[in-house]
């Protein structure tokens, strides 16, 4: 008998310290397999944000560094400058990436810095307890938003990939579903060339996962991918927003 | 044989597997984990296709798959 | 024998930094350090380092934080509104244990303040400034060839302690043209020994097998008691810092003073011309200058005091900040005096002299 299926030797033997059903470990779990599958483990540095995967440094069998709020694409710009041959990622949250930390997002983004942005988004605030995220859904209510997101006085959710595909320098910007095993097949190869892109230097690489909170949302796992799934794929569109590969004569 | 495994040590129980089976092979075990948490088990592994559609879907990367 | 050459203080600290081995530089500009990003943005390319202007101070002591997780002699600088920026970064700095070294070219504030120079950040840069437990090493020049100096002699402390190393000039020492003598520059070999230095716990490259390692470059720890601990091995390493690199100079400290002073940076050059006036007219004042303000020579000055001393009388570019430090040393011993402008309001030599005039 032959193992066809277990844990990446990118990850380590440690359990993670998400809730349960919480899909932050499906987008780990995409990363350290395209780590192993493109054989860059022991070339790649990444960096863990404030948020929920504020422990993602313990996760990866990589070296990895913590960074403060909303600062993983500046602390990452000096990694990838310091050691141009490693391949360097960040891992980050809503309120890391589209709050506190849109400066830094845009600019390594408008920089075409050669680090691959792992976005997850599941439009709330959940290591704090379920607050509003710049990505919360209009009329969606959270705890700071208790009579849900009103657009008209805090404006409307923020599309990352779409501001980001805004910019010339990105390489590859795609938004992927984690709500099903299909979607997770499908963003598994948005990942793997996301990495393999940053693997050949080819420049900004972003992947922005639709993603859920059943703890903060209050509906149990399988039923927040479907609430996810009437709601959140409605704002935030699955596709594909850059990718140069196909549009610049031979990929560079 | 295909033959799926889950890890207690990384299971906590969110179901999402069970969901996925396309041969409704998997349930919650009786037994609970280190964790408290009552983890999911293959209670009929002749059934098993080793589609993999468990791991894939699993957020605690839990299972193995043989085949 | 090197050649000396004429340069502003902001260029001249910039050119010793690539000197002893800084290959990495982010920054934002700012009034009054703006040649010194300049410099930067002209000179690393010709020695294939990184500059980068940063979209902020913010993002800038953050690329810091992540090229100094590499191992790697990197700086940033700014001057006072955007050190506040870096505070946030500076911390985590600290707490991750990193070697970096950041140059404050001080100016009036609180707020935006003014361009002119000031010595209004020393709360900042000796007392804390970001969050948490944890010091940073100050440096306090007052030549532009002091601050050539020093920069290269704040990469070997950054780096022998993993603390980072503030600079704290001001807008007339980085905007002031002096004569300079450089040591040489540090070969390639010698910035790749450097570079290796840091390896048993930097991000780097990894392999499989019993050396491979796993290099975490964090300041988190939810464990009080882990947390603890981790603090107070920072705070064994500042005892160390206290006892080994506290630096000063004495300048006419002797037995008959009558007034010792006690001043930093561009203070303590008005304060020594005043001094030298007083001597010819037969005074004898001495002058203690801090040269590290953290740790803080406090023995030195206390040791200065003598039975002849009536007064110690404080020089600042601020309302009072270093008194503080300058009372606890003399600890009631004497009366402590001060003297200082704000605003970046440099005080004349004669102003010097009539306060001390005053106590004589």
């Amino acid at each position: 008998m032959q193992v066809i299926a277990q844990r990446p030797k990118s990850l380590r033997d440690i359990p993670f310290t998400y809730c349960p059903g919480c899909l932050h470990g499906v987008a780990h779990r995409l990363i350290a397999e395209s780590m192993d599958e493109l054989d860059i483990r022991n070339k790649t540095m990444g960096v863990a944000p404030v948020g929920c995967s504020v422990f993602a440094y313990k996760f990866f069998d990589c070296d990895m560094a913590q960074a403060a709020h909303g600062r993983a694409p500046a602390v990452a710009t000096g990694m990838k400058r310091s050691r141009p041959d490693m391949c360097v990622f960040t891992y980050q949250g809503d309120g890391d990436l589209a709050a506190i930390g849109t400066a830094e997002i845009v600019h390594a983004a408008n920089r075409g810095e050669n680090i691959t942005v792992f976005f997850v988004n599941n439009a709330i605030y959940g290591m704090t307890g379920g607050q509003m995220a710049p990505t919360t859904l209009p009329g969606m209510k959270t705890s700071t938003s208790p009579y849900g997101r009103d657009a008209d006085d805090i404006g409307y959710p923020i599309k990352a990939s779409e501001l980001l595909a805004t910019l010339e320098a990105p390489y590859y910007i795609e938004r992927v579903s984690l709500l099903s095993p299909q979607e997770i097949l499908k963003a598994k190869k948005c990942v793997h060339s996301a990495l393999k892109y940053n693997k050949e230097k080819r420049g900004f690489t972003f992947i922005e996962f639709i993603s859920t909170c059943p703890t903060n949302w209050g509906i149990e796992p399988i039923k927040s991918r479907d609430w996810a799934r009437e709601n959140m794929l409605k704002f935030f569109e699955i596709g594909c927003f850059r990718d140069k590969s196909k549009t610049v004569e031979g990929g560079k | 044989m295909p033959k799926m495994t889950v890890d207690p040590y990384y299971c906590k129980g969110c179901g999402l597997c069970i969901k996925a089976c396309p041969k409704k092979i998997i349930r919650f075990s009786e037994e609970i984990n280190a964790k408290g948490y009552h983890y999911a088990e293959c209670f009929d592994q002749d059934s098993c296709i080793a589609c993999k559609l468990c791991y894939v879907t699993c957020p605690d990367v839990a299972i193995t798959v043989e085949k | 024998m090197a050649q000396k050459v004429l340069m502003k203080g902001n260029e001249a600290v910039a050119e010793a930094a690539i000197r002893a081995g800084c290959r990495l530089y982010f920054a934002y500009p700012i009034t009054p350090q703006s040649e010194l990003i300049e410099y930067m943005a002209k000179m690393m390319p010709k020695v294939k380092g990184t500059f980068i202007q940063a979209e902020s101070e913010v993002a800038a002591i953050n690329m810091v934080y992540g090229a100094s997780g590499c191992g790697r002699r990197v700086m940033t600088s700014s001057s006072s509104p955007g050190i506040s920026l870096k505070m946030e970064g500076l911390s985590y700095i600290a707490g991750a244990k990193l070697p970096a070294v950041v140059v404050n070219i001080q100016r009036g504030g609180p707020g935006l303040g003014d361009i002119q120079p000031s010595q209004a950040d020393y709360f900042q840069a000796t007392k804390g400034g970001g969050h948490g437990d944890y010091r940073l090493i100050v440096l306090a020049p007052n030549s532009v060839q002091e601050f050539a100096d020093m920069a290269s002699e704040a990469f070997d402390l950054a780096d022998k302690y993993r603390n980072p190393v503030m600079l704290l000039a001001d807008g007339l020492l980085g905007q002031m043209m002096e004569p300079v003598e450089f040591k040489p520059a540090k070969t390639e070999e010698e910035i790749e020994k450097l570079n290796k230095q840091h390896y048993d716990w930097c991000m780097r490259t990894n392999e499989d097998g019993d050396d491979r390692h796993h290099h975490e470059i964090n300041s988190l720890e939810l464990d009080p008691n882990v947390l603890e601990k981790h603090v107070l091995s920072l705070h064994e390493k500042y005892k160390d810092i206290q006892k080994n690199e506290v630096r000063y100079e004495k300048i006419n400290v002797k037995d008959d003073n009558e007034i010792l002073c006690v001043a930093y940076g561009t203070a303590s050059r008005i304060v020594k011309s005043a001094i030298t006036e007083l001597q010819k007219e037969g005074h004898s004042v001495g002058l203690v200058r801090p040269i590290t303000v953290w740790p803080y020579p406090s023995e030195v000055i206390a040791n200065s005091i003598t039975k002849k001393t009536k007064k110690v009388i404080v020089f600042e570019l601020s309302l009072g900040q270093m008194v503080e430090d300058v009372k606890l040393a003399v600890n009631g011993k004497l009366p402590v005096d001060f003297l200082g402008r704000a605003g970046g309001i440099v005080f004349t030599p004669d102003e010097v002299i009539a306060k001390i005039k005053e106590s004589l």
